[in-house]
This record gives structure tokens, sequence and C-alpha cells, in this order.
């Protein structure tokens, strides 16, 4: 299983960091929504993988080793909001800038 | 623990927060209600940030200066903590708030929808990012105070500002992801996000983890030299600067100190000397970067063709001389800097309102007119100038007061605070251990020292430049419109850099223990894991 997150988000990475790297606005934003995709993946295994187990403890004394890490769930829910937020502003950004300059260029001027 | 005063460190955060949001309840015709709310929460704000100071400068009063929000114990739950830093930070930035917003009354803030709303949650961004104790929520209100600034670079729209703004959100978009993954990893290692907590862990991470540890530390440290604009991560900075509306450029003008600030604070706690094998990651980072930051803006100073472009490059000169003076890793060295980067700040924010009415005296182009001059020499000199003797008019005279004295806040020469500031650091650095003890002084302070030098002489030189086809060569005929609302906030920002002169001993000294706590932050750490909750008794 680690091998295969490892691998899922290492090529979402490297997708995410090709096409942001691209010339086109509408390439920059999957390339960044693909990178997002890749951070929350991160954030989540840093609370290590674990099959079956529950993040929320019962009541009295209780083994550590039966529940997963809450921790990084909430932060990875804090993460996909913001991001996802922060994508949206982006596309209307992108979009003014597709009105003012009448192209779809992240420099607002095609190349010569 | 009843009185809103016990509540005073989570003020700063909540006031505009409530501001903000209270004016979305109004529609943009009533934008003079809107206005009114603006500034008077912007006021109190002000008056609540020098209550913090006061109460940060207290030192027997160390235990109340951090706050356990929700009443939740310390490692687990988000604290605030409000230092002599956080405090004078939080203090800067509403400075530069309330004298921007009085500016964008007389014109800017009609540019534009929400632009009071968008204000008061880039303050609450600001002062959430100085206030908390909390790796990741610092990251939320980094994202707040993005957010807020996405919409005020925006302000005012047209091509250039566009083109600018794309360029900054992806950028800032992909900081804020390096800024997860650092933030991830280091949960990761140490399981902890509290910066105390991770600060006395630190030295106990085992050797095999180190590496991953360091790794993320580095991951955040690059988000925040992106926000500090770092050569070669702060291209974006300048265009975004010199596109931004006036008002909006000179609240920005903290926004760099936000990444300073945010790389002082962790490297100064969790890898200082008490951080056994990392202790002092980073520093030589810093230092050559810092460097490289003050030659690429000192560069561009000379080379800017508009003023707003220039002051653009003296952000970048600040923020390089901050990031490689704390990249010395010395207290005095550092004292010199926090002194230095007020002083910037509030000059550089000056500047950034003063360039708006400059261009309204000038002609267009006067900026390449100026620099085409020097290149092929001026032909037309003998030109018969039939104004002799016209006298200068009152707002002229007051715009030019007001530009000298940010000249030589800017390019830091005697008698104002920018050469004192200079004169600490380099001071510093040929005495680091203080002025009695003898040192062998570094080649990195040597470089270090004649690049602020340079930079201080490419500024007087662009900017003297600026100054005369400005003042002396102007072929406008009729004196610049300038109002009171526009004149005032400048005058006030100068004006405290001038009582940060005349004060500056007890200021430096506030600096200098400011300095030392941060270099030994024992003590603070202790302070902040023993937060106690409301309700229970200290023992």
């Amino acid at each position: 299983m680690e091998l295969v997150l490892a691998i899922g988000i290492g090529v979402l990475t490297s997708c995410g960091v090709f096409l942001m790297l691209r010339p086109r606005t509408f390439q920059v934003i999957i390339g960044l929504s693909l990178l997002s995709y890749a951070v929350n993946l991160f954030i989540f295994s840093m609370g290590r993988l674990m099959v079956g187990a529950a993040p929320v403890t019962a009541s009295g004394t209780i083994d550590p080793t039966h529940f997963t890490d809450p921790v990084p769930q909430a932060l990875v829910l804090t993460a996909i909001v913001i991001g996802f937020a922060m994508t949206a502003l982006f596309l209307v950004v992108m979009l003014a800038a597709r009105g003012v300059t009448g192209t779809d260029h992240v420099d607002g001027r095609e190349q010569r | 623990m009843n009185t809103l005063l016990d509540h005073l460190v989570v003020l700063p955060i909540l006031l505009p927060l409530a501001a903000g949001a209270l004016m979305l309840m109004f529609d943009d015709r009533q934008r003079v209600t809107k206005a009114f709310i603006n500034v008077f929460a912007t006021a109190l704000h002000l008056v609540i940030c020098v209550m913090l100071v006061v109460q940060a400068a207290n030192p027997t009063d160390l235990l109340a200066a951090s706050y356990p929000i929700g009443n939740w114990p310390v490692p687990f739950g988000i604290v605030l903590v409000a230092d002599r830093l956080s405090a004078m930070m939080v203090l800067l930035a509403s400075v530069l708030g309330i004298s921007a917003l009085v500016y964008s009354l007389a014109r800017w803030h009609a540019a534009g929808p929400n632009f009071h709303t968008l204000f008061q949650f880039l303050l609450m961004g600001l002062n959430g990012a100085f206030l908390t104790g909390d790796i990741f929520n610092l990251f939320v209100f980094f994202e707040v105070m993005l957010a807020a600034s996405y919409g005020l670079a925006l302000h005012g729209l047209g091509l250039a500002r566009i083109k600018a703004g794309l360029h900054y959100v992806a950028v800032n978009l992909g900081a804020s992801f390096l800024f997860l993954i650092g933030a991830a990893l280091i949960y990761g290692v140490t399981g902890t996000l509290n910066m105390a907590d991770l600060a006395s862990k630190v030295a106990t991470i085992p050797e095999l983890d180190r590496g991953l540890l360091e790794a993320g530390a580095a991951f955040l440290g690059l988000a925040f030299l992106l926000k500090a604009g770092m050569w070669p991560l702060g291209f974006w900075l300048p265009t975004t600067y010199a596109a931004a509306s006036a008002p909006v450029a000179a609240v920005f003008a903290i926004m760099t100190k936000v990444g300073v600030y945010a790389v002082l604070r962790l490297s100064t706690l969790a890898f200082g000397i008490e951080a056994g094998a990392s202790a002092g990651l980073g520093q030589t980072v810093l230092q050559i970067g810092g460097m490289a930051t003050i030659a690429f803006g000192a560069v561009g100073v000379l080379a800017s063709q508009t003023t707003a472009r220039l002051a653009g490059y003296c952000v970048l000169v600040s923020s390089g001389t901050l990031l490689a003076a704390i990249g010395m890793g010395n207290a005095f060295v550092t004292g010199g800097a926090l002194y230095y980067l007020v002083i910037s700040t509030l000059a550089i924010s000056a500047f950034f309102l003063i360039v708006e009415l400059l261009e309204r005296i000038r002609i267009a182009g006067a900026d390449v007119l100026a620099i085409t001059l020097e290149a092929y020499g001026d032909d037309e000199e003998d030109i018969e100038n039939d104004e002799i003797g016209l006298a200068i008019p009152g707002a002229l005279t007051m715009l030019g007061i007001c530009f000298a004295l940010c000249v030589l806040l800017l390019a830091g020469l005697p008698p104002l605070a920018g050469f004192l500031g200079k004169f600490a650091i380099i001071s510093a650095l040929f005495n680091p251990h203080g002025l009695t003890e003898a040192a062998i002084i570094t080649p990195a302070s040597w470089w270090l020292a004649s690049l602020m030098i340079f930079s201080g002489f490419a500024a007087l030189v662009a900017l003297t430049r600026t100054g005369i086809s400005t003042f002396w060569a102007t072929m406008s005929d009729t004196p610049a419109p300038v109002r009171v609302i526009e004149i005032a906030p400048i005058l006030l920002l100068l004006g405290l850099t001038v009582v940060m002169t005349v004060l500056a001993g007890p200021v430096m000294d506030y600096m200098y223990v400011m300095a030392e706590n941060l270099h030994s932050p024992a003590i603070e750490i202790g302070n902040i894991l023993a937060t106690p909750l409301v309700g229970e008794v200290l023992p």
C-alpha cells in the first residue's frame, strides 16, 4: 500500500509541476489542482497508513496502536477547503485575464 | 480572566473579522457608512495594538502573553503568543493600515467593490500570522491574508493589475503547497505543530529522522522566502507591487515582512543554539540568498524606469538586508535588523503613497527620459526658462520635503533613522560580541556590510535622479492637486520615523531585549508550554 500511495503522489506531483510550467492558464490551473491532490494525499500519509482503524478513540484506557492519527485527517480537510477556494479564486482571475487580454497565455500575449 | 483585557491577545484578530463581516451586510452604494466603520475599526485596532506592545514590554507579565484559543491545553490546542516581536509587528501592521486607509478615502476606495471588507480581512490575516504559535494555524492565516491580498492586488482592475495578479496568485498558490508539505513533514516526524513544543523536541529527534525534519523545515523556509521575495524567488514582487494601487501597495509593504518574520521566528525558536545537531539550519542559505537579493534589488533600483517599480525593488533590498542579517545568527545583528525592519517598512510604505502623488505632477515617460538623458546626453540644455521667479506651490514643497525624507531613509543617510538602522547592523557585524570584545570578522560580514553600503548608494543615485526629473525638470504647468487626507498619512509615517530617530536609544534597547529573547528562547518555550487555562489554579 505504501508503494502504491508513494507512486500515486509522485505521478500527481510530476504531472502537476509539468502542467504548472506550461504557458496556457488552463494548463496552469489543472496543474495546480493536481498538485493540491498530491499535497493532500501527502498530508494524509503523514499520519502513517493503517487499514480499518478508526480515528476517534473510545473512552477509558485504550491501546493507541489500534487507532489511526486523527490530526492529519483534520489538517487535510482544512487544506482541501483552502486549496479549493484558492483554485476558484485563481479561476476568476484567469477569466478576467482572458477577457481583458484576449488570449489565454499566462503573460497576456502570445509569444512571437 | 474575566475582563476584556485578558483577551487582549485575540482582539487584533477578532476585531477585523467582525468589522469585515459587518461591512459585508452593506451594499457598496453605502460606501460612506462602510468607510466610517472601517476607519473606526482600524483606529480601535491601533489602540489595541499599542496596549499589546505596552503589555509585552512589561517583563513581569510574561504569562499573560500566551493565550490558549478555546481554552484547550497547550501542545494540543492552538495558542496565540504576543511577545515583543509579535506585538511590534502587529502595531506596525496597524500603523500602515490606518495610514493607507485614510489615503484611500481620497479616491481609491471607490475604484472597486468590497475594498473595505478585503482591507479588514487582510489586517486579520496579517495579525493572525504574527500572533499565532502554531504552524498549521500560521498556514491558515497566511491563506486568509493571501486571499484578501489577491482581491486587493486586483483592486481597480486594468490590464497591468490583471496580468501581474495572475502571476501573483499562481506563484503564491505554489508556495502554499510547499508550506503544506513542510508542515506535514514536520508533523510526521515530531508529532506536533505547536512551535514551542516543536522547539523543545528538535534536539531529541532520532538521527534517522533528522533529515526528514530538516527537509520539512526547508520546505517551510522556501514558502516563507517566496513571500519575503528572496532572490531567485522574488521576481513576481516588483511587478505586482508596482501594478497595485497606491494604498494597497503601501499595506503590501508589510507582506514581505511576514515572510521575514516567519523565518526569524522559526529559525530562532526551533533551530537556535538549543536545537542540538540541527542548530543554525539554513543560515548559510539565508546569508547568501539575502546578499544576492540585496545585489539584485540594488541593480533593479538603478535600472527601474518607473518610480513605482523602483519602490518595488526597494522592498527587495530591505528584505535581502533583513534575511542576510538574520542569517548571521547573532543577537546584536538581529537587534539592529529589527530596528531597520520597522524603519524600512514605514519608509517604503510612505514612498508608495508619494509615488502616486508624484505621477500627477510629471509628464508621462519622465523616468525613461531621465535614463535616456543620462545615457545619451542632454542636447537641449539651453532651452530658455520663462518661469524663473514663479513661486513653488505649497503642495509641491510639501511633496518635495516628503520625498527628500524618503530618500534619506531608503538610502540610509544621516541624520534619519535609516542611517541608524544600517549603522546598528554594520557595527554589530564588525563587533559580533559587543563593543568591548575583539573578534574575528568573517568574510560574510565584510560582504554584507559592503553590499548594504552599495545598495544605499544605488538607492541614492536612482532616487536623486527621480527627484531631479520630477521636481526640477517638471514640465507640467499646473500645480499638483494634493488633498490633506492624502498628505496626512505620509506625514504620519515619516513623522514616526523621525520620532524613532529622536528616541533611538529607548527603541533600540527594546529591540535588543527582543533579539536577546529570540536568541535564547528557552524561557519563552517554557512559558508557552505552561500557559494556564481559564479556571485553572496556578501552582
